[in-house]
Protein backbone atom coordinates (compact mmCIF):
# COMPACT_ATOMS: atom_id res chain seq x y z
CA UNK A 1 0.00 0.00 0.00
CA UNK A 2 1.27 3.17 -0.58
CA UNK A 3 1.38 6.44 1.80
CA UNK A 4 -1.35 7.93 -0.63
CA UNK A 5 -3.44 5.22 -0.32
CA UNK A 6 -3.40 4.64 3.36
CA UNK A 7 -3.85 8.59 3.63
CA UNK A 8 -6.88 8.18 1.69
CA UNK A 9 -7.99 5.18 3.65
CA UNK A 10 -7.79 7.30 7.01
CA UNK A 11 -9.89 10.01 5.44
CA UNK A 12 -12.50 8.11 5.17
CA UNK A 13 -11.85 6.72 8.69
CA UNK A 14 -11.83 10.33 10.14
CA UNK A 15 -15.11 11.04 8.31
CA UNK A 16 -16.96 8.12 9.50
CA UNK A 17 -15.75 8.81 12.94
CA UNK A 18 -17.48 12.54 12.64
CA UNK A 19 -20.69 11.00 11.19
CA UNK A 20 -20.74 8.26 13.91
CA UNK A 21 -21.00 11.14 16.57
CA UNK A 22 -23.46 13.02 14.44
CA UNK A 23 -25.51 10.36 14.91
CA UNK A 24 -26.06 11.30 18.35
CA UNK A 25 -28.61 13.94 17.68
CA UNK A 26 -31.24 11.73 18.30
CA UNK A 27 -31.59 8.54 19.69
CA UNK A 28 -33.32 7.02 15.86
CA UNK A 29 -29.71 8.17 13.90
CA UNK A 30 -27.92 7.32 17.33
CA UNK A 31 -27.68 3.69 16.44
CA UNK A 32 -26.82 4.21 12.59
CA UNK A 33 -24.22 6.58 13.46
CA UNK A 34 -22.39 3.75 16.19
CA UNK A 35 -22.12 1.88 12.94
CA UNK A 36 -20.53 4.47 10.95
CA UNK A 37 -17.87 4.87 14.12
CA UNK A 38 -16.95 0.35 13.93
CA UNK A 39 -16.94 0.54 10.09
CA UNK A 40 -14.51 3.99 10.32
CA UNK A 41 -12.40 1.68 13.55
CA UNK A 42 -12.43 -1.14 11.07
CA UNK A 43 -10.73 0.91 8.19
CA UNK A 44 -8.15 2.65 10.00
CA UNK A 45 -6.96 -0.62 12.07
CA UNK A 46 -7.32 -3.19 8.41
CA UNK A 47 -5.30 -0.66 7.05
CA UNK A 48 -2.86 -0.11 9.51
CA UNK A 49 -2.22 -3.52 9.47
CA UNK A 50 -1.68 -3.87 6.03
CA UNK A 51 1.64 -1.68 6.23
CA UNK A 52 3.23 -3.54 9.10
CA UNK A 53 5.52 -6.50 8.54
CA UNK A 54 4.83 -8.55 11.81
CA UNK A 55 1.33 -9.84 12.99
CA UNK A 56 2.07 -11.84 15.91
CA UNK A 57 2.50 -8.98 18.56
CA UNK A 58 -0.75 -7.48 17.22
CA UNK A 59 -3.23 -10.25 16.73
CA UNK A 60 -2.36 -11.38 20.47
CA UNK A 61 -3.00 -7.87 21.85
CA UNK A 62 -6.37 -7.73 19.75
CA UNK A 63 -7.47 -10.77 20.79
CA UNK A 64 -6.94 -10.64 24.17
CA UNK A 65 -7.82 -7.04 24.89
CA UNK A 66 -10.83 -7.30 22.42
CA UNK A 67 -12.08 -9.99 24.50
CA UNK A 68 -11.82 -8.68 27.78
CA UNK A 69 -13.36 -5.69 26.21
CA UNK A 70 -16.30 -6.76 24.34
CA UNK A 71 -17.24 -9.30 28.24
CA UNK A 72 -16.91 -6.26 30.20
CA UNK A 73 -19.43 -4.80 28.12
CA UNK A 74 -22.10 -7.55 27.78
CA UNK A 75 -21.63 -7.31 31.32
CA UNK A 76 -21.78 -4.06 32.84
CA UNK A 77 -25.00 -2.58 34.84
CA UNK A 78 -25.77 0.37 33.98
CA UNK A 79 -25.25 2.07 37.48
CA UNK A 80 -21.86 1.05 36.85
CA UNK A 81 -21.31 3.08 33.89
CA UNK A 82 -19.61 6.24 35.34
CA UNK A 83 -16.45 3.55 36.95
CA UNK A 84 -16.42 1.89 33.48
CA UNK A 85 -15.98 4.94 31.69
CA UNK A 86 -13.22 6.01 34.08
CA UNK A 87 -11.74 2.76 33.89
CA UNK A 88 -11.39 3.23 29.89
CA UNK A 89 -10.20 6.38 30.15
CA UNK A 90 -6.93 5.27 32.11
CA UNK A 91 -6.30 2.44 29.18
CA UNK A 92 -6.21 5.19 26.50
CA UNK A 93 -4.03 7.30 28.99
CA UNK A 94 -1.54 4.57 29.44
CA UNK A 95 -1.65 3.52 25.60
CA UNK A 96 -0.71 6.85 24.64
CA UNK A 97 2.27 7.00 27.47
CA UNK A 98 3.57 3.59 25.65
CA UNK A 99 3.33 4.48 22.30
CA UNK A 100 5.03 7.68 22.76
CA UNK A 101 8.04 5.19 24.80
CA UNK A 102 8.60 3.21 22.17
CA UNK A 103 8.93 6.62 19.74
CA UNK A 104 11.38 7.63 21.45
CA UNK A 105 13.32 4.26 22.31
CA UNK A 106 13.16 4.02 17.86
CA UNK A 107 11.53 6.97 15.99
CA UNK A 108 12.80 4.72 12.73
CA UNK A 109 10.28 2.33 12.92
CA UNK A 110 7.91 5.16 12.90
CA UNK A 111 9.34 6.95 10.23
CA UNK A 112 10.42 9.70 12.31
CA UNK A 113 14.43 11.18 11.70
CA UNK A 114 16.82 10.11 14.42
CA UNK A 115 17.57 11.62 16.33
CA UNK A 116 14.57 13.11 17.29
CA UNK A 117 13.74 16.78 15.70
CA UNK A 118 12.92 18.87 18.22
CA UNK A 119 8.99 19.39 17.16
CA UNK A 120 8.60 15.59 17.57
CA UNK A 121 9.93 15.67 21.10
CA UNK A 122 7.62 18.42 22.16
CA UNK A 123 4.69 16.95 20.45
CA UNK A 124 6.18 13.46 22.40
CA UNK A 125 6.28 15.71 25.48
CA UNK A 126 2.91 16.85 25.53
CA UNK A 127 1.62 13.05 24.20
CA UNK A 128 3.02 11.92 27.29
CA UNK A 129 2.14 13.80 29.78
CA UNK A 130 -1.21 14.11 29.11
CA UNK A 131 -1.12 10.82 28.66
CA UNK A 132 0.16 10.28 32.25
CA UNK A 133 -1.80 12.35 34.44
CA UNK A 134 -5.01 10.88 32.41
CA UNK A 135 -4.54 7.17 33.36
CA UNK A 136 -3.65 7.84 37.22
CA UNK A 137 -6.04 10.47 37.34
CA UNK A 138 -8.38 8.05 35.66
CA UNK A 139 -7.80 5.40 38.26
CA UNK A 140 -8.44 7.68 40.87
CA UNK A 141 -11.81 8.87 39.35
CA UNK A 142 -12.52 4.71 38.76
CA UNK A 143 -11.89 4.15 42.73
CA UNK A 144 -13.94 7.11 43.87
CA UNK A 145 -16.85 6.01 41.92
CA UNK A 146 -16.98 2.27 42.58
CA UNK A 147 -16.65 3.27 46.42
CA UNK A 148 -13.68 1.34 46.61
CA UNK A 149 -12.39 3.91 49.30
CA UNK A 150 -12.77 1.26 52.24
CA UNK A 151 -9.63 -0.47 50.52
CA UNK A 152 -7.63 2.18 49.54
CA UNK A 153 -7.93 5.06 51.02
CA UNK A 154 -6.58 7.59 47.86
CA UNK A 155 -9.75 6.45 46.49
CA UNK A 156 -12.22 7.69 49.09
CA UNK A 157 -14.97 9.74 47.52
CA UNK A 158 -14.72 12.50 50.41
CA UNK A 159 -12.30 14.85 49.16
CA UNK A 160 -8.10 13.54 50.42
CA UNK A 161 -6.35 16.73 51.17
CA UNK A 162 -3.33 17.83 52.63
CA UNK A 163 -1.75 21.29 54.12
CA UNK A 164 0.36 22.73 51.12
CA UNK A 165 -1.50 20.78 48.56
CA UNK A 166 -1.74 22.80 45.83
CA UNK A 167 1.78 24.34 46.41
CA UNK A 168 3.30 20.74 45.91
CA UNK A 169 1.14 20.25 42.83
CA UNK A 170 2.76 23.19 41.15
CA UNK A 171 6.32 22.56 42.38
CA UNK A 172 5.71 18.96 40.68
CA UNK A 173 4.43 20.34 37.64
CA UNK A 174 7.28 22.77 37.43
CA UNK A 175 9.65 19.75 37.51
CA UNK A 176 8.26 18.03 35.20
CA UNK A 177 8.51 20.87 32.61
CA UNK A 178 12.49 20.82 33.68
CA UNK A 179 12.69 17.41 32.85
CA UNK A 180 10.66 18.07 29.35
CA UNK A 181 12.61 20.91 28.77
CA UNK A 182 15.84 18.52 29.64
CA UNK A 183 14.51 16.35 27.48
CA UNK A 184 13.83 18.83 24.44
CA UNK A 185 17.51 20.17 24.14
CA UNK A 186 19.07 17.09 24.96
CA UNK A 187 21.08 15.37 22.24
CA UNK A 188 20.40 11.50 21.56
CA UNK A 189 22.23 10.29 24.26
CA UNK A 190 20.72 11.99 27.32
CA UNK A 191 16.72 12.23 26.18
CA UNK A 192 16.07 8.85 27.63
CA UNK A 193 16.31 9.50 31.45
CA UNK A 194 14.37 13.49 31.93
CA UNK A 195 12.20 11.64 29.45
CA UNK A 196 11.12 8.57 31.74
CA UNK A 197 11.26 10.69 34.76
CA UNK A 198 8.82 13.66 33.35
CA UNK A 199 6.34 10.54 32.59
CA UNK A 200 6.76 9.13 36.47
CA UNK A 201 6.27 12.95 37.26
CA UNK A 202 3.30 13.28 35.60
CA UNK A 203 1.51 10.07 36.74
CA UNK A 204 2.39 11.28 40.41
CA UNK A 205 0.41 14.44 39.28
CA UNK A 206 -2.56 13.19 37.55
CA UNK A 207 -3.12 11.15 41.43
CA UNK A 208 -2.46 14.68 43.15
CA UNK A 209 -4.97 16.53 41.31
CA UNK A 210 -7.84 13.95 41.19
CA UNK A 211 -7.76 12.70 44.87
CA UNK A 212 -8.89 16.22 46.64
CA UNK A 213 -12.22 16.39 44.24
CA UNK A 214 -15.44 14.99 46.49
CA UNK A 215 -17.72 12.22 45.11
CA UNK A 216 -20.88 14.46 43.92
CA UNK A 217 -17.76 16.47 41.68
CA UNK A 218 -16.97 13.32 39.62
CA UNK A 219 -19.33 14.19 36.39
CA UNK A 220 -16.85 16.96 35.66
CA UNK A 221 -13.97 15.02 36.59
CA UNK A 222 -15.10 12.39 33.89
CA UNK A 223 -15.94 14.65 31.29
CA UNK A 224 -12.50 16.40 32.03
CA UNK A 225 -10.72 13.25 31.78
CA UNK A 226 -12.52 11.88 28.82
CA UNK A 227 -11.53 15.25 26.96
CA UNK A 228 -7.77 15.12 28.37
CA UNK A 229 -7.84 11.45 26.71
CA UNK A 230 -8.79 12.93 23.36
CA UNK A 231 -5.94 15.55 23.63
CA UNK A 232 -2.89 12.86 24.72
CA UNK A 233 -4.05 10.65 21.39
CA UNK A 234 -4.00 14.06 19.44
CA UNK A 235 -0.52 14.89 20.77
CA UNK A 236 0.34 11.26 19.59
CA UNK A 237 -1.41 12.02 16.05
CA UNK A 238 1.21 14.51 16.01
CA UNK A 239 4.47 13.16 16.67
CA UNK A 240 3.47 10.13 14.50
CA UNK A 241 2.28 12.70 11.65
CA UNK A 242 -1.36 11.11 11.65
CA UNK A 243 -3.86 13.35 10.98
CA UNK A 244 -6.77 10.85 11.43
CA UNK A 245 -5.70 10.42 15.00
CA UNK A 246 -5.43 14.27 15.14
CA UNK A 247 -8.93 14.16 14.07
CA UNK A 248 -10.09 11.75 16.63
CA UNK A 249 -8.35 13.04 19.60
CA UNK A 250 -9.38 16.40 18.55
CA UNK A 251 -13.47 15.08 18.49
CA UNK A 252 -12.89 13.59 21.71
CA UNK A 253 -11.42 16.75 23.15
CA UNK A 254 -13.98 18.89 22.28
CA UNK A 255 -16.15 16.51 23.51
CA UNK A 256 -15.08 16.42 27.07
CA UNK A 257 -14.46 19.89 27.26
CA UNK A 258 -18.50 20.65 26.21
CA UNK A 259 -19.66 17.91 28.68
CA UNK A 260 -17.22 19.81 31.65
CA UNK A 261 -18.59 23.22 30.79
CA UNK A 262 -22.15 21.92 30.79
CA UNK A 263 -21.85 20.47 33.90
CA UNK A 264 -20.06 23.30 35.64
CA UNK A 265 -22.91 25.47 34.40
CA UNK A 266 -25.43 23.21 35.33
CA UNK A 267 -23.92 23.44 38.84
CA UNK A 268 -22.88 27.02 38.25
CA UNK A 269 -19.59 26.48 39.53
CA UNK A 270 -16.31 27.26 38.25
CA UNK A 271 -14.11 24.50 36.53
CA UNK A 272 -11.15 25.87 38.42
CA UNK A 273 -13.38 25.57 42.01
CA UNK A 274 -14.19 22.31 40.84
CA UNK A 275 -10.78 20.95 40.39
CA UNK A 276 -8.64 22.43 43.02
CA UNK A 277 -11.66 20.62 45.06
CA UNK A 278 -12.85 23.65 46.74
CA UNK A 279 -16.47 22.48 47.77
CA UNK A 280 -15.36 19.47 49.95
CA UNK A 281 -13.84 21.53 52.27
CA UNK A 282 -17.00 24.02 53.04
CA UNK A 283 -19.42 20.49 53.46
CA UNK A 284 -18.68 20.22 57.00
CA UNK A 285 -19.34 23.62 58.36
CA UNK A 286 -22.78 24.27 56.33
CA UNK A 287 -24.38 20.86 57.57
CA UNK A 288 -23.72 21.81 61.49
CA UNK A 289 -26.25 24.47 60.68
CA UNK A 290 -29.44 21.90 61.32
CA UNK A 291 -32.12 23.12 63.17
CA UNK A 292 -34.53 21.07 64.76
CA UNK A 293 -37.01 21.94 62.34
CA UNK A 294 -40.31 19.36 61.63
CA UNK A 295 -41.28 17.76 58.37
CA UNK A 296 -44.71 16.41 57.39
CA UNK A 297 -43.93 12.61 56.98
CA UNK A 298 -45.87 9.59 55.40
CA UNK A 299 -45.81 6.25 54.33
CA UNK A 300 -45.70 4.47 50.73
CA UNK A 301 -49.12 3.62 51.22
CA UNK A 302 -49.83 8.01 51.77
CA UNK A 303 -47.84 8.29 48.05
CA UNK A 304 -49.88 5.86 46.21
CA UNK A 305 -53.26 7.47 47.57
CA UNK A 306 -51.80 11.30 46.42
CA UNK A 307 -50.11 10.59 43.01
CA UNK A 308 -53.72 7.69 42.08
CA UNK A 309 -55.68 10.92 42.80
CA UNK A 310 -53.48 12.70 40.68
CA UNK A 311 -53.72 14.09 36.94
CA UNK A 312 -50.34 14.69 36.59
CA UNK A 313 -47.27 13.15 38.31
CA UNK A 314 -43.55 14.42 37.68
CA UNK A 315 -40.48 11.86 38.77
CA UNK A 316 -37.28 13.56 39.82
CA UNK A 317 -35.13 11.07 39.37
CA UNK A 318 -31.24 11.22 41.43
CA UNK A 319 -28.54 9.16 42.70
CA UNK A 320 -30.03 7.97 45.19
CA UNK A 321 -32.54 5.93 42.17
CA UNK A 322 -28.97 4.56 41.25
CA UNK A 323 -27.61 3.82 44.05
CA UNK A 324 -31.06 1.51 45.38
CA UNK A 325 -31.33 0.37 41.37
CA UNK A 326 -34.75 1.44 41.73
CA UNK A 327 -35.17 1.96 37.78
CA UNK A 328 -36.96 -0.90 37.20
CA UNK A 329 -39.00 -0.50 40.13
CA UNK A 330 -40.30 2.74 39.22
CA UNK A 331 -41.36 2.38 35.54
CA UNK A 332 -43.36 -0.18 36.86
CA UNK A 333 -44.65 2.11 39.07
CA UNK A 334 -45.41 4.99 36.56
CA UNK A 335 -46.91 2.20 34.32
CA UNK A 336 -49.12 2.01 37.14
CA UNK A 337 -50.13 5.10 37.30
CA UNK A 338 -50.78 5.62 33.61
CA UNK A 339 -53.24 2.91 33.43
CA UNK A 340 -54.75 5.01 35.81
CA UNK A 341 -54.95 7.71 33.77
CA UNK A 342 -52.29 9.87 35.13
CA UNK A 343 -49.95 11.57 32.92
CA UNK A 344 -46.49 10.75 34.11
CA UNK A 345 -43.25 12.57 33.29
CA UNK A 346 -39.45 12.51 34.13
CA UNK A 347 -37.49 15.52 35.01
CA UNK A 348 -33.67 15.08 34.60
CA UNK A 349 -31.35 17.49 35.96
CA UNK A 350 -27.75 17.76 34.00
CA UNK A 351 -26.00 16.77 36.84
CA UNK A 352 -28.28 14.37 38.38
CA UNK A 353 -26.30 11.01 38.93
CA UNK A 354 -22.58 10.61 38.74
CA UNK A 355 -21.74 11.04 35.04
CA UNK A 356 -23.72 13.35 32.33
CA UNK A 357 -27.19 11.42 30.87
CA UNK A 358 -26.22 8.34 33.43
CA UNK A 359 -30.51 8.84 34.84
CA UNK A 360 -31.46 8.56 31.00
CA UNK A 361 -29.53 5.49 30.66
CA UNK A 362 -30.84 4.18 33.73
CA UNK A 363 -34.52 5.14 32.77
CA UNK A 364 -34.03 3.57 29.29
CA UNK A 365 -32.36 0.35 30.74
CA UNK A 366 -36.13 0.40 32.77
CA UNK A 367 -38.06 0.58 29.38
CA UNK A 368 -39.20 4.10 30.34
CA UNK A 369 -40.18 5.44 26.97
CA UNK A 370 -37.41 8.64 25.87
CA UNK A 371 -40.67 10.75 24.59
CA UNK A 372 -41.34 11.04 28.46
CA UNK A 373 -38.26 11.63 30.00
CA UNK A 374 -37.47 15.66 29.80
CA UNK A 375 -34.81 17.99 30.11
CA UNK A 376 -34.40 20.97 32.84
CA UNK A 377 -34.74 23.81 30.32
CA UNK A 378 -38.30 21.53 28.89
CA UNK A 379 -39.86 21.00 32.18
CA UNK A 380 -39.18 23.20 34.47
CA UNK A 381 -42.34 25.43 33.37
CA UNK A 382 -44.63 22.75 33.62
CA UNK A 383 -44.32 22.03 37.45
CA UNK A 384 -46.58 25.02 38.46
CA UNK A 385 -49.26 23.21 36.63
CA UNK A 386 -48.37 19.43 37.72
CA UNK A 387 -50.47 18.12 40.45
CA UNK A 388 -48.14 15.75 42.31
CA UNK A 389 -43.47 16.16 42.08
CA UNK A 390 -41.66 13.02 43.11
CA UNK A 391 -38.70 13.30 44.40
CA UNK A 392 -36.56 10.34 44.28
CA UNK A 393 -32.92 10.32 45.43
CA UNK A 394 -32.09 13.61 44.44
CA UNK A 395 -31.05 16.37 46.55
CA UNK A 396 -29.58 19.58 45.78
CA UNK A 397 -30.71 20.25 42.16
CA UNK A 398 -34.68 20.68 43.77
CA UNK A 399 -33.15 22.81 46.43
CA UNK A 400 -34.98 26.29 46.60
CA UNK A 401 -32.19 27.85 48.57
CA UNK A 402 -30.63 28.17 44.94
CA UNK A 403 -32.87 30.79 44.35
CA UNK A 404 -31.89 32.61 47.50
CA UNK A 405 -28.99 34.73 47.53
CA UNK A 406 -26.05 34.43 50.22
CA UNK A 407 -27.06 30.43 49.52
CA UNK A 408 -23.55 28.41 48.70
CA UNK A 409 -25.78 27.47 45.97
CA UNK A 410 -27.02 30.52 45.27
CA UNK A 411 -27.48 30.53 41.38
CA UNK A 412 -27.60 26.59 40.23
CA UNK A 413 -29.90 25.90 38.08
CA UNK A 414 -32.36 23.64 39.71
CA UNK A 415 -35.78 22.04 38.63
CA UNK A 416 -38.44 23.90 40.13
CA UNK A 417 -40.38 21.09 41.78
CA UNK A 418 -41.15 23.46 44.47
CA UNK A 419 -43.80 24.98 42.43
CA UNK A 420 -45.47 21.64 41.98
CA UNK A 421 -49.19 21.36 44.11
CA UNK A 422 -47.35 18.69 46.43
CA UNK A 423 -44.05 17.59 46.63
CA UNK A 424 -43.46 13.88 47.48
CA UNK A 425 -39.55 12.99 48.60
CA UNK A 426 -38.07 9.61 49.15
CA UNK A 427 -35.08 10.01 50.83
CA UNK A 428 -33.42 7.20 53.36
CA UNK A 429 -32.74 9.86 56.07
CA UNK A 430 -32.40 13.62 56.75
CA UNK A 431 -28.80 13.92 56.02
CA UNK A 432 -27.49 16.46 54.27
CA UNK A 433 -26.64 15.99 50.51
CA UNK A 434 -23.31 16.63 48.58
CA UNK A 435 -23.64 20.68 49.34
CA UNK A 436 -24.19 19.97 53.04
CA UNK A 437 -26.84 22.33 53.05
CA UNK A 438 -30.30 21.90 54.57
CA UNK A 439 -33.10 21.70 51.63
CA UNK A 440 -36.19 23.88 52.51
CA UNK A 441 -38.38 21.87 50.19
CA UNK A 442 -38.21 19.30 52.84
CA UNK A 443 -39.73 21.77 55.35
CA UNK A 444 -42.82 23.47 53.04
CA UNK A 445 -46.35 22.80 54.01
CA UNK A 446 -47.11 20.64 50.85
CA UNK A 447 -44.20 18.86 50.96
CA UNK A 448 -44.10 15.04 52.48
CA UNK A 449 -41.32 13.12 53.23
CA UNK A 450 -41.39 9.14 52.66
CA UNK A 451 -38.67 7.79 54.75
CA UNK A 452 -36.64 4.77 52.88
CA UNK A 453 -34.44 2.89 50.66
CA UNK A 454 -35.72 4.00 46.90
CA UNK A 455 -36.21 0.41 45.47
CA UNK A 456 -38.09 -0.70 48.78
CA UNK A 457 -40.31 2.56 49.00
CA UNK A 458 -41.42 2.51 44.98
CA UNK A 459 -42.21 -1.39 45.26
CA UNK A 460 -44.24 -0.68 47.97
CA UNK A 461 -46.01 2.00 46.60
CA UNK A 462 -46.20 -0.20 43.58
CA UNK A 463 -48.29 -2.99 45.92
CA UNK A 464 -50.77 -0.04 47.44
CA UNK A 465 -51.46 1.28 43.54
CA UNK A 466 -52.77 -2.39 42.83
CA UNK B 1 7.89 32.42 0.01
CA UNK B 2 10.68 29.69 0.87
CA UNK B 3 11.18 26.21 1.54
CA UNK B 4 7.76 23.64 1.74
CA UNK B 5 5.31 23.52 4.32
CA UNK B 6 6.95 21.75 7.75
CA UNK B 7 3.82 18.99 7.83
CA UNK B 8 3.65 19.74 11.45
CA UNK B 9 1.90 23.02 10.07
CA UNK B 10 -0.38 21.21 7.81
CA UNK B 11 -1.18 18.93 11.30
CA UNK B 12 -2.02 21.90 13.14
CA UNK B 13 -4.71 23.40 10.03
CA UNK B 14 -5.94 20.12 10.81
CA UNK B 15 -6.35 20.27 14.17
CA UNK B 16 -8.08 23.54 14.59
CA UNK B 17 -10.46 22.53 11.80
CA UNK B 18 -11.23 19.63 14.02
CA UNK B 19 -11.58 21.27 16.74
CA UNK B 20 -14.19 23.47 14.90
CA UNK B 21 -16.19 20.33 13.90
CA UNK B 22 -15.93 18.93 17.35
CA UNK B 23 -17.72 21.99 18.80
CA UNK B 24 -20.25 22.01 16.71
CA UNK B 25 -21.37 17.96 16.06
CA UNK B 26 -20.69 17.88 19.73
CA UNK B 27 -23.32 20.94 20.74
CA UNK B 28 -25.93 19.33 18.92
CA UNK B 29 -26.28 16.17 20.56
CA UNK B 30 -28.66 15.52 22.76
CA UNK B 31 -28.67 15.66 27.03
CA UNK B 32 -30.24 12.54 26.81
CA UNK B 33 -27.18 10.38 25.00
CA UNK B 34 -24.71 11.63 26.85
CA UNK B 35 -23.24 8.83 28.89
CA UNK B 36 -23.47 6.67 25.00
CA UNK B 37 -21.62 10.12 23.86
CA UNK B 38 -18.95 9.22 26.57
CA UNK B 39 -18.80 6.10 25.52
CA UNK B 40 -18.36 6.51 22.32
CA UNK B 41 -15.81 8.87 22.41
CA UNK B 42 -13.85 6.69 24.21
CA UNK B 43 -13.93 4.24 21.41
CA UNK B 44 -12.99 6.48 19.05
CA UNK B 45 -10.28 7.73 20.88
CA UNK B 46 -8.96 4.42 21.38
CA UNK B 47 -7.82 4.64 17.74
CA UNK B 48 -5.10 5.44 19.26
CA UNK B 49 -4.34 1.77 18.24
CA UNK B 50 -3.35 2.33 14.83
CA UNK B 51 0.05 4.25 16.65
CA UNK B 52 0.54 0.93 18.87
CA UNK B 53 -0.07 -0.93 16.08
CA UNK B 54 2.99 0.38 13.81
CA UNK B 55 5.05 -0.25 17.33
CA UNK B 56 4.34 -4.10 17.45
CA UNK B 57 4.83 -4.50 13.52
CA UNK B 58 8.46 -4.44 13.92
CA UNK B 59 10.26 -7.10 12.74
CA UNK B 60 12.43 -7.71 15.40
CA UNK B 61 10.29 -8.08 18.27
CA UNK B 62 12.16 -5.78 20.83
CA UNK B 63 11.41 -3.79 23.99
CA UNK B 64 9.60 -1.22 21.49
CA UNK B 65 7.52 -3.88 19.87
CA UNK B 66 6.56 -5.41 23.45
CA UNK B 67 5.23 -2.14 24.62
CA UNK B 68 3.81 -1.70 21.66
CA UNK B 69 1.85 -4.90 22.03
CA UNK B 70 0.75 -4.28 25.25
CA UNK B 71 -0.90 -0.68 23.62
CA UNK B 72 -2.34 -2.73 21.54
CA UNK B 73 -3.92 -4.67 23.68
CA UNK B 74 -4.86 -2.05 26.20
CA UNK B 75 -6.59 0.22 22.92
CA UNK B 76 -8.43 -3.00 21.87
CA UNK B 77 -10.06 -3.33 25.29
CA UNK B 78 -11.95 0.27 24.69
CA UNK B 79 -12.05 -0.67 20.90
CA UNK B 80 -14.33 -3.52 21.47
CA UNK B 81 -15.62 -2.31 25.04
CA UNK B 82 -16.63 1.24 23.74
CA UNK B 83 -18.61 0.41 20.46
CA UNK B 84 -20.68 -2.76 21.91
CA UNK B 85 -21.23 -0.61 25.11
CA UNK B 86 -22.71 2.20 23.38
CA UNK B 87 -24.81 -0.13 21.05
CA UNK B 88 -26.03 -1.85 24.06
CA UNK B 89 -27.11 1.56 25.74
CA UNK B 90 -28.47 3.09 22.31
CA UNK B 91 -30.60 -0.46 21.82
CA UNK B 92 -32.73 0.74 25.25
CA UNK B 93 -33.82 3.92 23.96
CA UNK B 94 -37.48 3.47 22.88
CA UNK B 95 -40.60 5.56 22.41
CA UNK B 96 -43.63 5.03 23.43
CA UNK B 97 -45.45 3.00 20.66
CA UNK B 98 -43.16 0.04 20.96
CA UNK B 99 -43.94 -1.12 24.70
CA UNK B 100 -47.36 -0.57 24.46
CA UNK B 101 -47.95 -2.67 21.07
CA UNK B 102 -46.13 -5.28 22.31
CA UNK B 103 -48.38 -5.43 25.42
CA UNK B 104 -51.44 -5.46 23.15
CA UNK B 105 -50.03 -8.12 21.35
CA UNK B 106 -48.37 -9.97 24.49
Amino acid sequence: MSANQVALAYLVASVLFILALKGLSSPVSARRGNMFGIAGMAIAVITTLLITKSWTLMIAGIVVGGTIGAVVARRVQMTQMPELVAAMHSLVGMAAVLIAIAVVHNPAGFGIPDPLPRGNKLELFIGTFVGAITFSGSIIAFGKLAGLGKHFRLFSSAPVVFKGQHWVNLALAVVMIVFGLLFFFAGQDGQWHPFLIMTAIAFVLGILIIIPIGGADMPVVISMLNSYSGWAAAGIGFSLNNTMLIIAGSLVGSSGAILSYIMCKAMNRSFFSVILGGFGAAEGAAAADGQQKSVRSGSAEDAAFLMANAESVIIVPGYGLAVARAQHAVKEMAQTLIEKGVQVRYAIHPVAGRMPGHMNVLLAEAEVPYDQVFEMEDINSEFGTTDVALILGANDVVNPAAKTPGSPIFGMPILEAFKARTVIVNKRSMAAGYAGLDNELFYMEKTMMVFGDAKKVVEDIVKALA
Amino acid sequence: MTGHIDPTLIDLTVFVLAVFVGYHVIWNVTPALHTPLMSVTNAISSVIIVGAILAAGAEVADFGAIIGGVAVGLAAVNVFGGFLVTQRMLQMFKKKAAPKEAKREG
